[in-house]
């Protein structure tokens, strides 16, 4: 399939914030491509963003787009869900924003399990406000705030959707980028909560203070790290060690919020 | 035909005014003395086609009606003193984003969590002041259960003309006690619905000031597709650092409330035509206050009420007048003073202007209202 990013793109909107070498960009095109495979009419699609640099994204896509405040995204979401369940809602932003300020939106969002895609960008690091540790920079990694190395234990942030009660969870690297817009598309056809952990790299506020020459080292890092969930089943458990699973991580039926919210309309309505 | 009547509470009555409004949303958290408003929407809103939703915290809550007005729905949350503090960066965004949406602050006391079953009047800065940044505010004071039905129809219809937060302010007396309500007829009382743009979706810029000093605002899903942003933007909606822009929006927000004062405004007097002491309350004080007045009437003290049922913009106006007009104004609050500030700046020496502050949990009686105007005239 031929894809036209030219017309999911707003005109005179480009060129984007992110620095060369960010990932953002990646993912960027990779969620055109999942709209244009699941042909999601713009009009009818909210992309709603919190803080940071990965929540700029939504500008960019010709859309109804919101960029929230910080953290905040999922709840704004929800509201334009559950106000137009039939609009197609995605969500996106940073592992920060997501995590932290919005991890009580993001897991209350995941147990719902309301149909939104929430494709969560995480780079390990506060990008825009010049590189603060994160819930998920690894520990012992140098930040601005973390100048001894980082004490905190990080989020799996798709283990922790998985436990709140997301119906779709899947991850994948900005190295991958083909099966970026894969991931995504199966989400938007889901029918509940689903959430889209890809990992991304931030040379400049992540990359320099940890020691990665380039760019190229730290997309070479998220390939090492990727083992697709299929390929582990079948590693013995030291060969996982410091690597992440990608692919689909769990995906199951169970009931979504405004379907279950119709019934208690039909219930108040006498029906 | 006889009007429908009931024996209300006053959350309960807030509830009916906002289905009767259009309400088709609700997004809350459960906090005393306002919980009662999501109780009765958690049973009336679905039965009208409507939304409720219990959200995980008060910022949520705030979250979720911004959301839910995008796509065009009449959006309501309620709760207290430390919703509203923690509800207050949101509702800054709603100034900034120019989203209708209407908040009811069911006032107990505080800082931090005070009182939480005990009355005050301590959140009327916050209705201002309270988000960073300038904006302008509407805030609505009633004082009965009848007028709580009424105010917060005027709230949807304010925040919906307006394009912007509108909070309802009553203490836990008004918000809890019982009164008859008459229930209007459908078509007996102004709803307004926000104007939808008149240009076509190729043309539309949500925050163009050209036909007029508020926008039309589309909604989300109409086919219209456009960008929202908490930060300064341009009148396409896109963020923009450019002052002469930044400027020109920033006030165009503010003068959109100052310039229509008159429309806003509401207030009422009592007995203060030839009143050499003006008793100047909202809320449950007021009603203390009106007895107060007749108390002093008897004894041959010209002392008279007014009661702004509009708190912000501030009757700045009427105030001033009153201030030439009397020898002194006396401001009891269940706070340590705080509207009494602003009667000071617009009475400018012209009369006396004496608070009376309470904090304790307990309401303002109208003697200790008589004895404050007979130590001051």
């Amino acid at each position: 399939m031929a894809y036209d990013y030219d017309s999911s793109i707003r005109p005179g909107k480009l060129p984007h914030i992110w620095c060369p070498g960010c990932g953002h960009g990646i993912v960027m095109k990779g969620l055109i491509r999942a709209m244009d495979t699941c042909e999601l009419d713009r009009k009818n699609t909210a992309i709603v963003s919190g803080i940071g640099c990965a929540s700029r994204l939504p500008g960019y896509l010709d859309a109804c787009t919101l960029h929230t405040a910080h953290g905040r995204a999922a709840a704004f979401a929800t509201g334009v869900k559950m106000a137009k369940p039939e609009m197609d809602v995605i969500v996106c932003g940073g592992d920060g924003d997501g995590t932290a300020i919005g991890g009580n939106h993001f897991i209350h969002a995941c147990r719902r399990n309301i149909n939104m895609t929430y494709v969560l960008m995480n780079n390990f690091i506060y990008g825009m406000t010049g590189g603060q540790f994160s819930p998920c920079t690894p520990t012992g990694d140098k930040a601005s705030t973390t100048p001894y190395g980082n004490p905190d234990p990080i989020f799996d942030i798709s283990k922790l959707a998985i436990g709140a009660g997301a119906s779709f969870v899947a991850r994948t690297t900005a190295f991958h980028a083909t099966q970026i817009d894969k991931l995504i598309a199966e989400g938007i056809k889901h029918k509940g909560m689903a959430v889209i952990e890809i990992l991304d790299d931030c040379p400049t506020t992540y990359g320099r203070r940890n020691k990665f020459r380039s760019v190229v080292e730290m997309m070479e890092r998220l390939k090492d790290m990727a083992v697709p969930v299929a390929a582990a089943a079948k590693l013995p458990a030291e060969k996982l060690e410091g690597k992440i699973l990608t692919g689909i991580l769990h995906q199951e039926d169970k009931p979504e919020y405004t379907a279950q919210y119709a019934e208690v309309i039909k219930k108040a309505q006498g029906a | 035909m006889a009007k429908k009547v009931a024996l209300l509470q006053g959350n309960d009555a807030c509830a009916q005014g906002a289905v009767y409004a259009g309400c088709t949303f609700f997004g809350g958290y459960p906090i005393t003395p306002s919980t009662e408003v999501a109780e009765v929407l958690s049973g009336e809103l679905p039965k009208v086609g409507g939304k409720f939703i219990q959200m995980e915290d008060e910022i949520a809550a705030m979250a979720s009606v911004i959301g839910a007005s995008l796509t065009g729905a009449k959006a309501l949350t309620a709760t207290s003193g430390p919703g509203v503090s923690l509800k207050q960066e949101l509702i800054g965004y709603a100034c900034i984003a120019e989203t209708p949406c209407v908040i009811i602050n069911v006032m107990r006391g505080g800082p931090s969590t005070g009182m939480p079953t005990g009355p005050g009047q301590s959140d009327v800065m916050q209705a201002k002041w309270g988000t960073h940044g300038d904006h302008a505010a509407i805030a609505l004071v009633p004082a009965s259960c009848q007028e709580i039905y009424e105010e917060t129809i005027r709230a949807f219809n304010l925040a919906e003309k307006y394009r912007m937060p509108v909070q309802v302010l009553y203490d836990e007396i008004v918000g809890h006690m019982r009164e008859r309500v008459e229930f209007a007829e459908p078509g007996e009382l102004e709803v307004i619905d926000r104007e939808a743009p008149s240009v076509s979706p190729e043309e539309y810029k949500p925050y163009d000031d050209t036909k007029g000093q508020i926008p039309p605002l589309a909604s989300y899903g109409s086919g219209y597709k456009f960008h929202v942003t908490g930060l300064n933007k341009a009148a396409d909606g896109f963020p923009t650092t450019k002052a002469e822009l930044v400027d020109a929006e920033e006030r165009r927000q503010i003068d959109k409330v100052d310039d229509n004062v008159a429309d806003i405004e509401k207030f009422e007097t009592y007995m203060t035509e030839d009143a050499e002491v003006i008793i100047w309350a909202y809320g449950s004080t007021s009603r203390s206050a009106r007895y107060a007045v007749n108390d002093l009437r008897k004894e041959g003290i010209k002392a008279g009420l007014f009661r702004p049922i509009t708190l912000w913009p501030f009757p700045e106006k009427q105030t001033a007048e009153l201030a030439k007009q009397a020898k002194a104004i006396i401001v009891p609050e269940l706070n340590l003073g705080q509207m009494v500030i602003e009667v000071e700046r617009v009475a400018k020496g012209d009369c006396k202007v004496a608070a009376i502050g309470r904090v304790d949990g307990e309401p303002i009686n109208p003697g200790q209202i008589a004895g404050k105007v007979k130590e001051v005239l």
